[in-house]
C-alpha cells in the first residue's frame, strides 16, 4: 500500500513538472506575441527554435567533441596519450574478438531482418487475412531488448540432457534427434548467430511493414504493364518489384544498420559479452562504467561515430536527392 | 513520402475489390503463401508465449521441467506475480516502485521531446530567416552522434558543470560542501538526456509533416494579423494530431524500453530506476529463479504491448513516415 501510495506520487510529481514546463513556455509566448513590427519574427524565430538548438548543443554536439577529446587522452582524463587508445582498441589481443564480432552483426543481422521482411511482405501481399499475422510478427518491436533478452533466455536455457529440458531449443533438438544439446549460450562461435536471432526477431516486423507498405505503393499500371510484356514471377520480382522499392530497401537496410551498431541491451543481458560474444558498444559501456576507463570508453564511442557517419551521409545525400526534385 | 499509411492499415479488408481489378487479382489468395506465413507468425509468437507460461508456473515446475509440459500437467499459479510486485523471501525488493519510476520517466520525457521537436520544427517549416536549411541539416545530421558518445559528458555536466575555461556554460549543480548533485535521486537527468537524443528524429519526422501543411491557410492567417505564437497554438497543433500522435507512441516505446540511458542517468537504485534497470539486474542476479524473471518480464512488457496494439496504426504510420520516402 505504502508502495502504492509512493509510486502515485512520483506520477504526481512527474506531471507536475510537466505542467510546470507548459506553464512556462505560455507564459514565454505570452510575452514574446506582444512584440510589434519588424522584430515579431526574429523573436519568434528564437523562441520556437531556441530550446531544441541549446539541448541539441549541450546534449550532443558539446558531448561529441569533448568524447572526442576524450579520446586522446588516459583512463583519467588527465593526461594526453595521443592515439593510444585507438591503437590498444585495434592491436590488444583480446579486441579482435569484439571488432569481427561487430562486423559480423552489421552484415549478418540487417540482411536477414531485410530479407526474411521482404519475404514476408511479398507473402502477405498474396493473403486474404494478413492483418493477424502482422501485428504477431510486428510485436517484438514493442517489446525491450531485456525483456527479449529474458524471452529468449527461455528458449536457450540449458539443461544436463539427463534432466528434463527447459530450454526450448534444447528440446526440439532433443526431439529431433541430437541427444546432446550444446549449452547453446557458450558455444563458440555459434553463440553470436544466437544472440543475432534476437535482434532479427525484433526487427522483421520493422522491415515487413515498411517494405509492404512500399509493395502496395507501387502501380499497378506497372505490374500490369510487366505483365503484357510477360514478366512473372521471379523476373516480375526482380526487373520490376525491387527496382521499385528500392529507395526503401536501402533506407529499411541502413535503419536496422544503425541499430545493430549500437547494440547493447541484448549482448549485456544475454551474455554480458562473456563467451566471445563481446561487441564494440558494450565494450564501451564496460570500459567507461565498470573498469572507469574514460580514455578507451570514449575511443570506442568514437569508433562507433565513425561506423554510423557514412550510413548517415548515405541517407543525407538520398534526402537531399529527394528535397530537389521536391 | 508517398505512401500513405492509412492506405496500407486499411486497403486488405476495407476496399471493394471490383473497382481495383488489378489489386484484387494481385491478392489472389495462394494457399503456399498463407501457409509459410502462418508457419513464422506461429515461429514469432512461441517465445513470447513461454514467457507467458512460464510466468504463471509454480517455482518447482518452472525450473525444472519445460514450459510445453504446462499443456499435459496445467497448474498455473498467481504467486510469482505477487512475489515479483512486492518482493520477497527470493528477491527482496519488488518491481512496483521501478514500474513507477518507468512512468513517471516515459510520460514527461516523451511530451517534452515532442514539445519542442514541435515548436522547432515549425520554426524550421514557416519562419523564414537566413541559414533556416543549414539547421535543419544540421539536426538531421545529428542523429550520427551515437548516444554512447554522448553519455560520460552529459553524466560529468549534470554531476560537476562545465566551464570552458572560467566560462561556466553548464552551473555546477553541487550543493555546497556536497558531493551530491541537485539532480541526483531526480527523473531531471533522465527526462532531459532522453528529450535531447530524441530531437534530431522527431524534428525531422514533425517537419517533413508540418512543412506539408497547405501554405494557403498559413499565408491567410498571417494576413489576418495573426502572430506565430497564435498560428502554432490554433493551426499547427491541431493540425498535426496525426504526425504527433505517431511520434509520440514511437517516443513513449522507446523511453520504457531503454536500459542505457537509464543505467547511466539513474544507477539501479528504486528512487528513480526504470523496469529496465530491474529487469536487467534480476537477470544477471537470480538468473535461475525462472518463475520469477518471466514474471517480472511481462509485467515490463505489458504496458508496451497494449499501447502497441491499441495504437498500432499510428505507430505504423510514424514508422512510415520515417521510413518511406517517395
Amino acid at each position: 500500500m505504502e508502495e502504492l501510495a509512493n509510486g502515485l506520487s512520483k506520477i504526481g510529481n512527474a506531471f507536475a513538472a510537466v505542467a510546470i514546463v507548459l506553464a512556462i513556455l505560455l507564459i514565454v509566448f505570452f510575452l514574446a506575441s506582444r512584440a510589434k513590427g519588424r522584430a515579431q519574427g526574429p523573436i519568434a524565430g528564437v523562441v520556437f527554435l531556441g530550446p531544441a538548438v541549446l539541448l541539441l548543443i549541450y546534449g550532443l554536439v558539446v558531448p561529441a567533441v569533448r568524447t572526442t577529446a576524450g579520446s586522446f587522452q588516459d583512463a583519467s582524463g588527465k593526461n594526453f596519450v595521443g592515439l593510444a587508445n585507438f591503437g590498444w582498441i585495434f592491436t590488444a589481443p583480446g579486441n579482435s574478438t569484439f571488432l569481427i564480432n561487430t562486423v559480423l552483426w552489421i552484415i549478418i543481422a540487417p540482411v536477414l531482418s531485410t530479407a526474411l521482411g521482404l519475404t514476408l511482405a511479398l507473402l502477405l501481399d498474396r493473403m486474404k487475412r494478413e492483418s493477424i499475422s502482422k501485428s504477431l510478427i510486428f510485436m517484438p518491436m514493442a517489446i525491450s531488448f531485456v525483456g527479449a533478452g529474458i524471452i529468449w533466455g527461455l528458449v536457450y536455457e540449458y539443461r544436463d540432457p539427463a534432466q528434463p529440458q527447459v530450454g526450448l531449443l534444447s528440446q526440439v533438438a532433443m526431439w529431433l534427434g541430437f541427444d546432446n544439446p550444446p549449452n547453446w549460450l557458450l558455444w563458440q562461435p555459434f553463440n553470436n548467430f544466437l544472440l543475432m536471432i534476437i535482434m532479427i526477431w525484433i526487427q522483421v516486423g520493422f522491415a515487413m511493414v515498411v517494405l509492404s507498405a512500399a509493395i502496395k505503393a507501387i502501380p499497378s499500371d506497372v505490374i500490369e504493364a510487366s505483365e503484357l510484356d510477360g514478366a512473372t514471377g521471379w523476373k516480375q520480382f526482380s526487373k520490376v518489384t525491387i527496382p521499385m522499392i528500392r529507395g526503401t530497401l536501402i533506407v529499411v537496410l541502413t535503419t536496422i544498420m544503425i541499430a545493430v551498431l549500437k547494440i547493447f541491451d541484448i549482448v549485456r543481458t544475454m551474455t554480458n559479452g562473456n563467451f566471445g560474444t563481446q561487441v564494440v558498444a558494450n565494450e564501451m559501456y564496460a570500459q567507461s562504467f565498470v573498469a572507469f576507463d574514460v580514455g578507451r570508453g570514449s575511443a570506442l564511442a568514437v569508433v562507433l561515430f565513425l561506423g554510423v557517419t557514412p550510413i548517415i551521409i548515405y541517407n543525407v545525400i538520398q534526402l537531399r536527392k529527394e528535397r530537389s526534385v521536391r | 513520402m508517398s505512401v500513405e499509411a492509412h492506405e496500407f492499415v486499411s486497403l486488405p479488408s476495407n476496399l471493394p475489390e471490383e473497382t481495383i481489378p488489378e489489386a484484387a487479382r494481385r491478392r489472389l489468395s495462394s494457399p503456399w503463401a498463407s501457409f509459410v506465413v502462418i508457419v513464422i507468425t506461429v515461429l514469432w509468437t512461441i517465445p513470447t508465449l513461454g514467457l507467458l507460461i512460464t510466468s504463471i508456473r509454480p517455482k518447482e515446475e518452472a525450473q525444472n521441467t519445460g514450459w510445453w509440459t504446462f499443456f499435459t500437467d496445467p497448474t498455473a499459479t498467481l504467486s510469482n506475480y505477487s512475489e515479483v510486485l512486492t518482493g520477497g523471501s527470493v528477491i527482496p525488493g519488488g518491481i512496483t516502485p521501478y514500474f513507477f519510476n518507468s512512468i513517471a520517466i516515459a510520460i514527461p520525457a516523451t511530451v517534452f521531446a515532442l514539445v519542442i521537436a514541435c515548436m522547432a520544427a515549425y520554426a524550421l517549416a514557416w519562419i523564414p530567416f537566413k541559414g533556416s536549411t543549414v539547421i535543419f541539416f544540421a539536426i538531421f545530421a545529428l542523429q550520427v552522434v551515437p548516444l554512447q558518445m554522448a553519455l560520460l559528458p552529459l553524466l560529468q555536466m549534470f554531476n560537476k558543470g562545465w566551464s570552458l575555461g572560467p566560462i561556466p556554460i553548464f552551473p555546477d549543480l553541487n550543493k555546497a560542501g556536497s558531493a551530491q548533485s541537485l539532480f541526483a535521486g531526480t527523473y531531471i537527468p533522465l527526462w532531459i538526456a532522453h528529450t535531447m537524443f530524441a530531437l534530431p528524429i522527431a524534428i525531422f519526422l514533425l517537419h517533413n509533416f508540418i512543412g506539408q501543411l497547405p501554405r494557403e491557410l498559413m499565408e491567410a492567417a498571417r494576413v489576418d494579423g495573426a502572430s506565430h505564437f497564435l498560428i502554432f497554438r490554433k493551426l499547427i497543433l491541431p493540425l498535426s494530431v496525426p504526425a504527433i500522435a505517431s511520434f509520440a507512441i514511437f517516443e513513449f516505446l522507446w523511453v520504457w524500453n531503454d536500459l542505457l540511458v537509464a543505467l547511466t542517468f539513474a544507477g539501479g537504485t528504486p528512487d528513480v530506476a526504470p523496469v529496465t534497470a530491474y529487469l536487467a539486474n534480476i537477470k544477471g542476479t537470480y538468473g535461475a529463479q525462472l518463475h520469477l524473471i518471466t514474471a517480472g518480464a511481462f509485467i515490463a512488457i505489458v504496458i508496451p504491448l497494449i499501447v502497441f496494439f491499441a495504437l498500432q496504426r499510428f505507430f505504423v504510420r510514424g514508422l512510415l513516415a520515417g521510413s518511406v520516402k517517395g
